[in-house]
């Protein structure tokens, strides 16, 4: 399933990429398209921070990864690099399970 | 790597190298990232190989990183496939925008079309000539692919050396990771808007639905938004005028 998975986002998302390339303008370019476009990645990320930092399984829970994600928050104020951002993020959610 | 004869003139060494210079820069800013992935997807439960044919094939980040968070969460990896293709929709607009500037037909098309993501788009839009363009799109999407791919590898060899996840606070890791990908895109105040919206459609749906569902029901919130703001704004005065990159890229470069 999860092999099953890996390659239809794989295909999938390059079929997405061709199509962009490929078709003319006209259909996609109207202004309810760019709009819908431009919206959804902030919709389905915004739904999966939250998803993953507040729940476990079909529960809502509030735990060290409301931390992580606050100290987040504060690194990305910073403007500080992707990759820092995840470290701290991880490495606060890890200091707070230790105390 | 001119790929195509090209009626402009070409480019000159200084421009050529400054551009190449740029890619690099991008490149490895995103290898970081692939570290973060490879990890992360070792940690939500993906085999190395899987993790590293995600890397190869679907080679768009935010698409990753949701395949791997809602399995990670315990939804189904479909589920997570179908939210990682929404994800994916993006690219379209951006193929839209650079397919005209880069004026690539045939196998030339076939191939560059893997490439097209953020970065490449914000390496290529801004330039002034098509030999331009196509030089920043090429550079950036072969530094991307290479320096991406190998992060990943190095990202899920320590991802699986480092055990139990939770312990590291990797879990949190991926919350802080979807945080980096969102925030380039809330200066808009509309998008603001629908983030949090989003958030409390998922919360709301988190004990009643499987896992996999909040999510794409998230992603139905933008969707119904940006429907309804057309239909009731029916004469808008400039397309997309508060948020003039609209359907654009991030300066950021970041997926």
């Amino acid at each position: 399933m999860m092999w099953a998975a890996v390659l239809v986002t794989g295909v999938g998302c390059y079929l997405l990429k061709l199509a962009g390339l490929s078709v003319p303008g006209a259909v996609l370019e109207r202004l309810v398209m760019q709009r819908v476009a431009d919206l959804l990645p902030v919709g389905l990320l915004s739904g999966l921070i939250a998803v993953q930092v507040l729940s476990t399984g079909a529960e809502l829970v509030v735990d060290a990864r409301l931390v992580g994600l606050a100290v987040a928050v504060v690194a990305l104020l910073l403007r500080a690099p992707f990759i820092v951002v995840v470290f701290v993020a991880a490495l606060s959610a890890a200091l707070v399970r230790l105390v | 790597m001119n790929l195509a004869p090209d009626p402009e003139p070409a480019l000159d060494r200084a421009e050529r190298s400054r551009i190449v210079r740029d890619a690099l820069g991008v490149g490895i800013a995103s290898g970081a990232y692939g570290l973060s992935f490879g990890a992360l997807s070792v940690a939500g439960g993906l085999s190395i190989a899987q993790t590293c044919a995600l890397s190869l094939l679907v080679f768009t980040g935010a698409s990753q990183f949701a395949l791997i968070g809602i399995v990670a969460s315990g939804g189904s990896p479909l589920s997570g496939a179908l939210t990682g293709l929404l994800l994916g929709t993006r690219n379209t607009l951006y193929g839209l925008r650079v397919g005209p500037l880069l004026g690539w037909r045939g196998w030339r098309r076939t191939v560059a079309a893997h490439a097209l993501i953020d970065e490449t788009t914000a390496m290529s839009v801004n330039r002034s000539t098509r030999a331009a363009a196509r030089m920043g799109y090429v550079s950036t999407g072969v530094a991307l692919f290479v320096l991406w791919n190998l992060a990943t590898v190095v990202g899920a060899l320590a991802g699986e050396a480092v055990g139990d996840p939770r312990a590291y606070g990797l879990d949190a890791a991926v919350g802080g990771a979807f945080l980096a990908l969102l925030w380039p895109r809330l200066a808009a105040r509309r998008n603001q808007l629908v983030a949090v919206l989003a958030a409390v459609v998922a919360l709301g749906l988190v004990p009643v639905t499987t896992a996999g569902v909040p999510v794409l029901a998230a992603g139905g919130v933008a969707v119904l938004v940006g429907a309804v703001r057309q239909r009731s704004i029916p004469d808008e005065p400039t397309l997309g005028g508060e948020d003039p990159d609209s359907g654009g890229h991030e300066s950021g470069g970041r997926e």
